[in-house]
């Protein structure tokens, strides 16, 4: 969704990371990375600056933590900056108890107004609502033809007026009013307007919007808003804002590959929450806004966040005691497979392997195409559990013979098993390094490279080799040249 | 008629030039051109959606040009040629027509950029020429798209070939080509249904509009035009490239320029992908639809 911005911050934010020390310097090389980031993701240019400010703001000042590296502090402050600057949001919709409630959609023409009316129709009727729709655009040719078909498709009430052939288009009010009436006759519980857009908000005719504000009381008046849109994003919604007093905010066209940096600038200069987004042409996709995960996403650095909330959870869920013991058992290198099995299982807990693939960068480089990670997994973890106990505890035991006996009982090829005791000792090897490394360099260490991957099929952990002589300049300088093109 | 071209650009981009006063103003600042200068400079440009590529280039060129020295009308000249020259292209702007009748324009965009409307404009400017235009509504997804598009043709008085909602994009396609052919029509425009340019069962489907007109009508179509909201940002640069990937886009509707939009993500389009701007629109009536210059564009922008 957000992976134009993604891929740019976590551009910007390679560059900060394995700086030793936060200063003010690279602060705002970073920074300038950042807004860069931003306006492109066409987030209006003030926003922009503001956030930067508060970016900075809040980093200098800030001790840099031994354990993180300046990079990760900068995440957290931009991760906590987006979602503070984006949220809070309640997608609930506040519902009269004793008459219809009226919700007003608004909007310039283009952003996705009927369609959105429909989804929200549907939305609202798949949570046991009988809503009614009302065709309130009556300016541009078709709107009431497109919301009827619509209605039919969803199986929801449109209430319309044709206005006559050749005749001055008529007001919207009465036509709202009138379908107010109608749905209490009906008994509908939710009445949508659908009002008229224009290209441009100067030419909104805000005049009858607002007598429709007047007079038909909507409880909430929601503003419809194109995801691609550019830096005139600002200007609308403050104008509709000034004029209608938004409820929300529905952000549209998400399954795009906008960067969507309006969803920053509205909230910020409306504060006018977004509480839908929509994403698909099809009429059943009406999400509600997730700050969270917007900024996450945003953010890009494989959602680091949510990589350390867990792992800290996961880490409090083991006791002490336990800790304790394998952290002896690392030291000692006596990392065996029943350890790795248990670690497995934690990396399990916390969450989708599919997502952890995502969450972890450079690991998805290391997926062979086509190949689940999941699958990959569930291999690994049959052939540990045909090993006998013994096995386990000292994986060197396994001969030839063993390995034919376990690649039988799990349904694997020999070679394969093969191949997994030859990944498993590299990350033994890997694991005694990082014994001796705090648990924050630990998690630096497994979210940068990621050696899980290196369990996957085919997949193999490099080593620094041995050239066996001493190189000479020529060849040193033809390496040089070969590390340059490969990059 | 230049003149008048001239003063519609100019009404239209009225408030396009609104905010590019302040450039202008800008200029008649007493001073040297400084760090303070250039970022206010770099601020309008941004505002304009001109996108970080263009804007850097353009703030480093000024930079190494001018700086230091006094604020005064050569900057002004510099930043507009330089302007100008970004959108500049061998190119010719007027539409491509086929050696024998029909030519066939294929018209693609995104969700709500105004595709259906710049039809009808262009179907209007073409019917003004005393061509014959016949139009495809091969956009048979969205509901009621067929009827908004039947409504307009109704009303500038060319006809239409209609498939059914739901039905074959590319055959309604064929068979307005078809008929093209048969009645000896000028000009066939096919709508197509609004795409976002990530999905790619919707991108495919325009590709195989685009073979099937070609095979009616061989060499067609001879224009695939963009249809872009000048209201979208940066995304513009995304979606011309993909739209380019699959048609071969050969020129761009810019839309919705009477607003405050201003479409800027044009120059990085132009420098990046070489779509040049064949269209704007500048209003919501039918003859609101102007050939491009980036001449008087610029120089509206600035007047």
């Amino acid at each position: 969704m957000f992976d134009g911005l993604r891929k740019g911050l976590s551009e910007a934010l390679k560059r900060l990371r394995g700086r030793g020390r936060l200063s003010e310097a690279n602060i705002a090389e970073a920074l300038e990375e950042i807004r860069k980031v931003l306006l492109d993701a066409d987030v209006n240019f003030s926003v922009a600056e503001v956030f930067i400010d508060r970016v900075k703001q809040n980093a200098v000042g800030q001790e840099v933590l031994r354990s993180l590296d300046p990079g990760e502090q900068i995440v957290k402050i931009v991760y906590d900056e987006l979602v503070s600057l984006m949220g809070p949001v309640d997608s609930s919709i506040p519902f009269a108890k004793d008459r219809p409630t009226v919700i007003m959609l608004c909007g310039l023409q283009g952003q996705g107004k009927t369609t959105t009316a429909g989804k929200l129709a549907l939305t609202l009727k798949q949570a046991g609502k009988r809503p009614l729709l009302v065709a309130a655009d009556l300016q541009r040719p078709a709107a009431i033809e497109q919301l009827k078909v619509l209605g039919e498709q969803i199986g929801v009430p449109v209430y319309y007026e044709m206005p006559e052939e050749g005749k001055t288009v008529p007001s919207a009010v009465p036509v709202c009013l009138n379908g107010l009436a109608l749905a209490r006759r009906t008994m509908a519980d939710v009445v949508i307007f659908d009002t008229a857009g224009r290209l441009h908000v100067a030419e909104m005719p805000m005049e009858e919007l607002k007598q429709i504000d007047r007079q038909a009381k909507p409880d909430q008046v929601y503003l419809v808003c194109d995801a691609m849109t550019g830096q005139d994003a600002v200007n609308s919604a403050k104008t509709f804002n000034e004029a209608l007093e938004l409820n929300g905010v529905i952000l549209t066209k998400l399954d795009g590959d906008a960067r969507g940096g309006a969803a920053l600038s509205i909230k910020e200069v409306t504060r006018v929450p977004i509480k839908f987004i929509g994403v698909g042409e099809k009429l059943d996709r009406l999400e509600e806004f997730r700050p969270e995960s917007m900024a996450q996403r945003i953010l890009g650095q494989g959602d680091i966040m949510s990589l350390v909330e867990k792992v800290s959870r996961v880490q409090s869920e083991l006791t002490q005691e336990e800790l304790e013991k394998q952290q002896k058992k690392l030291q000692e290198g006596d990392f065996n497979l029943n350890d790795f099995r248990k670690q497995f299982e934690q990396i399990r807990k916390m969450g989708s392997l599919k997502d952890l693939m995502g969450s972890m960068p450079g690991m998805a480089d290391m997926i062979p195409e086509g190949e689940d990670p999941e699958k990959a997994f569930t291999r690994i973890q049959g052939m540990i559990d045909s090993m006998t106990k013994k096995e386990r505890q000292n994986p060197d035991l396994l001969d030839q013979n063993r390995r034919r006996r376990v690649a039988a009982g799990s349904g694997a090829q020999p070679q394969d098993v093969k191949q997994f005791l030859g990944q498993f000792e590299q990350v033994r090897g890997l694991m005694r390094s990082m014994a001796k490394m705090s648990i924050w360099e630990r998690i630096k260490m497994m979210t940068g490279m990621s050696k899980m991957g290196a369990f996957l099929p085919g997949a193999k952990i490099k080593t620094k080799g041995d050239t066996g002589h001493r190189k000479t300049p020529k060849e040193r300088a033809k390496e040089r040249k070969d590390k340059k093109k490969r990059r | 008629m230049f003149r008048s071209l001239m003063e519609k650009l100019k009404q239209g981009l009225a408030k396009t030039r609104n905010l590019f006063a302040g450039v202008a103003s800008l200029f008649r600042l007493k001073g040297r051109v400084d760090g303070e200068f250039l970022k206010e400079l770099e601020k309008k440009l941004f505002l304009a959606d001109v996108g970080t590529a263009a804007t850097s280039s353009l703030i480093e060129r000024v930079r190494q040009a001018y700086m230091d020295k006094e604020v005064g009308v050569d900057v002004e000249a510099f930043v507009k040629t330089h302007l100008a020259s970004l959108l500049e292209g061998a190119e010719s702007r007027v539409l491509k027509t086929g050696l024998e009748s029909p030519t066939v324009i294929l018209i693609a965009g995104v969700n709500g950029s105004g595709k259906t409307t710049s039809i009808a404009k262009l179907a209007y400017f073409l019917n003004k020429q005393g061509k014959t235009v016949l139009v495809g509504a091969c956009d048979t997804f969205r509901a009621a798209a067929i009827d908004q598009l039947a409504i307009w043709c109704d009303r500038i008085g060319v006809e239409l070939v209609k498939g059914q909602p739901g039905g074959d994009p590319a055959s309604v396609a064929h068979d307005t080509c078809e008929k093209a052919k048969a009645k000896k029509v000028e000009f066939v425009i096919l709508d197509t249904a609004g795409r976002l340019h990530t999905q790619n069962h919707l991108m495919r489907e325009l590709e195989k509009i685009h073979r099937v007109a070609g095979k009616v009508v061989p060499g067609s179509p001879h224009e695939v035009l963009l249809v872009l909201d000048g209201t979208t940002g940066q995304n513009a640069i995304m979606q011309a490239e993909n739209f380019q990937k699959a048609v071969h886009c050969t020129g761009i509707i810019l839309t919705k320029l009477d607003g405050t939009a201003k479409g800027g993500a044009i120059f990085s389009i132009k420098q990046r992908l070489n779509i040049p701007v064949k269209f704007i629109g500048v209003g919501e009536k039918l003859d609101d639809l102007e050939p491009f210059d980036p001449e008087a564009y610029v120089a509206a922008l600035f007047s």
